[in-house]
């Protein structure tokens, strides 16, 4: 394996949620990054004086960063609370390799804590809507991800059955998660006669909502090595962005994710057949599809039939969405933290029964806004580096 | 020596839109159609941007069908604008389930909520009449 100078630089040594589902009332989504971060920290054996460096994303705070630091009580020395929707947790690893590759930390920390389920989905994330989108009340996100099946559907001729595939699989694979919220046996006819939200899209297409929070703890190659766990080195990061607002996305079956992964990939030096475990943004079914395609799982138009017949569900061919995904294990509003700490939770093998078999090489991949932002994130276990 | 700007973007599509008419962009030095209107042209960075005003006839692009609680269903669409910029609007004139991409589509301004302004919608384009 090739791969550029970044591979396996630093590596994720710590991940943790914090509580999950519906919690306690009054809790704050400053308490669930607070409460994640501990358990990361004690998940990897570093205490919070070790860390020196902050990364956090949130829609109930405009600057979660400072919310995170006052709480836990620390003064770090790099601070980063870059904002591109779900994905900004991939995003964060991307800026942390880059910021402890040069020097300016050493044990960063990336947080995330979210009450929208408490605090009502429209407190939780206002909406900031376009002048130009405004008059035809559109609900976003939904409406803009009901569009892009729309084009997928009308291009390669996908159906309602293929899309609700992907929230079947999801569903098997959320049985096997103990804290995933959606446990109920699902099959393709209880998603097609679910109350339609936007054409194609029931609401069991739809990702569940949630609170919650989570937290990684991220350091150096040297530094990991002398740490308690099994480091998930960081193989390949890669971001990327082609609009805001859906009216100007260039080409609704097309998303960033195929810049993002394709940087991923050249800095890892490996390609999507090495890939052990996807860990794929799933807020809605069309999502899963688009990144299967945009990341090279199969070609374009393609995904539909991909999916079929349990190909990304527990046994299947390509593992997808492990912990049971936006769709049924956990979403509050911002999923991308999640992806992640799944994926080191299958490098490390800790993920019990839904544990891929020899997980050495994990793909999580994020999305933000409306099919906006991407990210992506390779890891890999120490065999890999 | 740089000029305020004393109308903004919004400002003039929405004199626009009150005369029924609906505008965009092009880059003075050329280039792609844009939309919505602003102040700097994507790619080029161009500053000076041109106003126009489209035929009003497009093409479907992606379609969907609302549901929200206690209200009927309706349709929110992307246009393919046939000057060759994209925009949200909603097909009217025909039930939100029957707009399907690839329809052709003509402008109709209608009254905005309150003090909103005219806003753009579509309606299917009688087909077969040589239009």
């Amino acid at each position: 394996m090739a791969g550029s100078r970044h591979r396996g630089s630093v590596a994720i040594v710590g991940v943790a949620e914090s509580d999950l589902g519906s919690v306690a009332e009054g809790m704050t989504p400053v308490d669930l990054m607070g409460q994640a971060v501990a358990r990361a920290l004690e998940d990897c054996g570093l205490a919070l004086g070790d860390v020196d460096a902050a990364f956090a994303a949130a829609t109930q705070l405009n600057m979660p960063v400072l919310n995170l630091c006052e709480y836990l009580g620390i003064e770090p020395r790099y601070m980063d609370g870059t904002h591109v929707g779900g994905a900004s947790f991939l995003s964060h690893v991307a800026h942390a390799q880059a910021a402890i590759e040069s020097g300016a930390c050493e044990v960063a920390v990336i947080a995330y804590g979210s009450t929208q389920r408490s605090a009502g989905r429209s407190n939780a994330a206002p909406q900031e809507i376009s002048a130009y989108e405004a008059p035809y009340r559109p609900m976003h996100p939904v409406t803009a991800y009901a569009m892009a099946a729309s084009r997928h559907m009308h291009e390669f001729g996908t159906t309602r059955e293929q899309l609700a595939a992907v929230a079947v699989a999801a569903r098997e694979w959320a049985v096997l998660n103990p804290v995933a919220w959606e446990k109920k046996p699902l099959t393709i006819a209880d998603v097609l006669a679910s109350p339609m939200i936007a054409t194609p899209l029931t609401v069991r297409d739809c990702c569940v909502v949630t609170d919650g929070g989570g937290a990684l703890v991220v350091t150096s190659a040297a530094r990991a090595k002398s740490l308690a766990r099994r480091p998930a080195y960081v193989l390949g990061v890669g971001e990327s962005t082609t609009h805001r607002h859906v009216s100007s996305m260039p080409d609704l079956t097309v998303t960033a994710a195929r810049e993002s992964g394709r940087r991923a990939y050249e800095m890892a030096g490996i390609g999507p057949a090495d890939v052990d475990v996807a860990e794929l943004y799933d807020a809605f079914t069309i999502n899963t599809l688009l990144f299967l395609e945009d990341l090279g799982f199969c070609r374009k138009g393609e995904a539909g039939r991909f999916v079929e017949n349990g190909r990304i569900a527990p046994g299947g061919e390509l593992p997808v969405n492990t912990n049971g995904g936006g769709l049924s294990y956990c979403h509050p509003g911002m999923y991308g933290v999640f992806l992640l700490i799944e994926a080191v939770r299958q490098i490390r093998g800790e993920a019990g029964a839904r544990n891929v078999a020899d997980c050495d090489v994990a793909l999580a991949h994020g999305n933000g806004g409306v099919l906006s932002s991407q990210a992506t994130v390779i890891l890999g276990s120490p065999s890999t580096v | 020596m740089t000029a305020k700007i004393e109308t903004s973007p919004r400002a003039t599509f929405v004199e626009y839109c009150r005369r029924g008419e609906l505008a965009y962009q092009v880059p003075a030095g050329g280039g792609d159609p844009v939309f919505y209107p602003r102040l700097v042209a994507p790619r080029s960075g161009e500053s000076t941007l041109e106003w126009r005003v489209s035929s009003g006839k497009g093409t479907v692009y992606a379609t969907t069908t609302l549901s929200r609680k206690g209200e009927a269903p309706y349709n929110v669409a992307l246009i393919d604008v046939d000057e060759g910029f994209r925009m949200m609007s909603r097909v009217d004139g025909v039930a939100p389930q029957d707009v399907a991409i690839g329809m052709r589509v003509r402008v109709a301004f209608v009254p905005g909520n309150g003090d909103e302004p005219p806003y753009p919608v579509f309606r299917p384009v009688e087909t077969g009449k040589g239009r």
